[in-house]
């Protein structure tokens, strides 16, 4: 292979396929027209998105449904910028992608010259590492590098800035020599025998201990471990947003979501612990509340591949720096098997108070409740491999409470940004990723409207994507907050949309509204069976807000519940 | 308190700009940062001054160590080590006050660095508080420009620099000269 000399751009998609890429995301522009006219070179299949937002949420979603590399390209200047909310999205999810955009030529940087912008700067902040390329000898092992990088350690988003010149001119193609050379870059971490033994020391003293499950299950791939450490040791497992289908939601031992809108009974079990084992999670604002009375009587030990996370918000009592699957594969021999009946059995009770305020008791009263429509959409796809995507606000909270995830990469959605109009193109990337999948898009009306125009790339790329609006004409959880906090001045939250139904079929997008409860199983049997992308219009109550809540600021325990005996609206009280 | 870093990074463009740019991010102020060349050519040296409590300083080498450039960082803070920063003070000056400056410059063993009619420039190195020191005694002529290097700091006795196996927080984290980011 050596020896031989090819123009930059054909270097940059020689080694994409090396990586293993077969689809690229992208929106071509002149700073990176050379690249895009080398495409006819590779077997890359390049999807056109609509905006570049949705092209950096695309790669994420391919990321997040397979544990991949997901790619993005753009254009210099505001192609690049459009990419920043979703390279900001990846960062904080730790999504391994990789974004590609053209630069202006080398000597033209710094001129101001036309779209130029300095987005290796602007985006220092918000990747794991970026490149800015200004030769073509330089591509082959800067996209190794991107890609070693973008993957190993704790994932996240790296990109490549590539001047046209570097594009366009010629260079030797040695992939072997192109090794990554990071001598400042060391992934693999393992604790040292001491801290093993120190945390074992706790794990055997604890009466009543809890694991706090995060995203870094799903990263590591330690699900198998995981559970074979819980059941081992009978320790329940509350789990993150982002760590839930990290452990099967119908196992004994799995309480559900924890945090801000956890159920009150998987909060309450994690203040009254006496040990917290948090594998994988970072203790985020959302799961912890109140920092001053977080689990006040719990000792902790944090397993994290991230040493800047050990006590950056909790301190802990012991820290296990490295990698989740491997350092439960030391302990799961090590660690007795405890009786722990008596505080799974105080968990339990805990459970069965919060049964009676559950939503889904409520009989049907003519309103359609954001709940049902979950509950209903879980009842009818569990059987199948079904990846739900959802964007963020109201409708998340609910997905996460009343989808019931039991495999991983089951659920894909944006947790530490918040990024509202993630999901639509994140789930185009994952159903890029898994064509075998259904692929399932929840979304409110807000966030839907923010990345709507990707409904075109659905179309084009000819994609099976089912997407579900739970529409409630507001801004639902910007509302809920000012409900609940701001004295019910619903300022800017009430949000007029266009009829959905209409916009979809003017997109060619077989769509249909949905207003009763008793509709909504058999639309979405129709919309599975249905040869084509479908898009339903779920009108449900529109000022129904999302319980337990624990208000921001408060301790974890502190959580507005909802209202008992059942009530049908916040206006009702 | 006062935390001093020996930052070692790869010698590339960008990588002063990761690394201030990681203290502004985080929220943590640089009270000094000087950088320079080292014995290897392909390796830069930082020394970095920080006001930050013990939890902080470890959580800022955690944050420095995460980024790729960085290969060594080492907290020297309470350690036997020295520490030099580095002064120009330009004092006005006349006749009858020369002698004088003269003589505190004697006593602080700055070393007279130009002459003017109506002025002398001192160069002063040490530690900080000695620096602070001849700035205050000088003061009453009148500083009419002063520029400080920033502290320069390495460890005392035969170690060598980054390359041997070093422990921090108690755990390895550099051999074969790579650091732990992650």
């Amino acid at each position: 292979m050596s020896n031989q000399k090819l123009s930059g751009s054909r270097i940059l998609w020689e080694c994409l396929e090396r990586e293993g890429v077969r689809h690229i995301f992208g929106y071509p522009g002149g700073a990176i027209l050379p690249a895009y006219d080398a495409l006819k070179h590779s077997s890359i299949h390049h999807i056109l998105v609509r905006h570049e937002q949705g092209a950096t949420h695309m790669a994420d979603g391919y990321a997040r449904a397979t544990g991949g590399v997901g790619v993005a390209v753009a254009t210099s200047g505001p192609g690049a910028t459009n990419m920043v909310t979703g390279i900001a999205t990846a960062m904080m999810d730790s999504s391994p992608i990789v974004c590609i955009t053209g630069q202006v030529g080398s000597k033209l940087i710094g001129s101001d010259a036309f779209q130029e912008t300095d987005i290796t700067g602007v985006t220092l902040p918000i990747t794991k590492h970026n490149y800015l390329v200004t030769s073509a000898d330089e591509v082959a092992h800067t996209v190794r590098e991107a890609f070693y990088v973008a993957k190993s350690g704790r994932p996240g988003p790296v990109l490549i800035d590539i001047t046209k010149d570097a594009q366009q001119s010629l260079a030797e193609f040695d992939w072997d020599a192109a090794e990554p050379r990071l001598k400042g870059y060391r992934p693999d971490l393992s604790p040292e025998k001491a801290e093993f033994e120190q945390a074992l020391e706790l794990i055997h003293k604890a009466k009543r201990p809890v694991i706090l499950a995060g995203h870094g299950v799903i990263g590591s791939r330690a699900m198998a471990e995981l559970l074979a450490f819980a059941e081992r040791t009978s320790i329940p497992v509350a789990l993150t947003l982002l760590g839930l289908g990290g452990m099967p939601a119908s196992h004994f031992l799995n309480l559900g979501m924890m945090g801000m809108h956890g159920e009150a009974w998987v909060n309450t079990t994690i203040q009254e612990a006496d040990l917290l084992l948090a594998f994988g999670m970072r203790f985020d604002d959302r799961v912890t509340g109140m920092l001053k009375s977080y689990a006040p009587n719990a000792k902790k030990i944090h397993v994290d591949i991230d040493p800047a996370e050990i006590n950056k918000n909790v301190r802990v009592d012991v820290a296990l720096v490295g990698d989740l699957k491997k350092i439960l594969q030391s302990l799961i021999p090590q660690v007795e098997m405890l009786d722990r009946r008596e505080w799974l059995d105080t968990i339990r009770k805990l459970k069965g108070d919060s049964a009676v305020r559950d939503i889904q008791n409520l009989p049907d009263n003519g309103h359609l409740y954001a709940a049902h429509v979950i509950n209903d959409l879980w009842h009818e796809t569990r059987d199948r491999d079904t990846i739900v995507v959802t964007d963020v606000g109201q409708h998340q909270m609910w997905e996460a409470q009343y989808y019931k995830h039991e495999r991983p990469r089951s659920l894909i959605t944006s947790g530490g940004l918040g990024t509202m109009g993630f999901a639509l193109p994140a789930a185009i990337g994952a159903k890029v990723a898994r064509p075998e999948a259904d692929v399932w898009v929840v979304v409110g009306d807000g966030g839907f409207q923010m990345t709507m125009s990707e409904l075109a790339t659905i179309v084009q790329e000819n994609l099976k994507v089912n997407i579900a609006i739970i529409n409630n004409g507001f801004l639902g959880m910007v509302r809920q907050w000012q409900e609940f906090f701001y004295d019910k001045n619903y300022e800017a939250t009430p949000l007029l949309s266009p009829n959905f139904v209409k916009l979809a079929e003017a997109y060619g997008i077989h769509s249909v509204a949905v207003k009763n409860r008793k509709d909504v199983l058999p639309t979405v049997r129709k919309a599975e069976d249905h040869n084509g992308p479908v898009l339903i219009d779920f009108q449900v109550e529109q000022e129904d807000s999302v319980y337990p809540m624990v208000p921001a600021g408060a301790a974890l325990h502190e959580m507005i519940r909802r209202p008992s005996p059942l009530v049908e609206t916040a206006d009702d009280e | 308190m006062l935390h001093t870093f020996v930052v070692y990074v790869e010698n590339k463009p960008g990588v002063l700009t990761r690394v201030s740019s990681l203290f502004r991010r985080r929220g943590f102020n640089i009270d000094s940062l000087t950088v320079g060349r080292t014995e290897k050519p392909d390796v830069s040296r930082m020394t970095i001054v920080v006001d930050a409590n013990e939890d902080q300083s470890q959580r800022i080498m955690a944050n420095v160590y995460k980024l790729v450039n960085v290969l060594l960082v080492d907290d020297i803070t309470g350690q036997a080590a020295i520490a030099r920063d580095l002064a120009l003070i330009k004092v006005k000056t006349d006749q009858d006050t020369r002698s004088k400056v003269l003589e505190l410059a004697n006593v602080f063993r700055a070393r007279v660095v130009d002459l003017a009619q109506d002025s002398l420039t001192l160069e002063i190195t040490g530690v900080e508080i000695k620096v602070n020191r001849l700035l205050e005694v000088l003061e009453p002529f009148g500083l009419l420009e002063v520029v400080r290097t920033g502290l320069v700091a390495m460890r005392r006795g035969g170690e060598p620099g980054f390359q041997d196996k070093k422990k921090v927080n108690g755990r390895v984290v550099v051999d074969d000269n790579v650091s732990y980011s992650v």
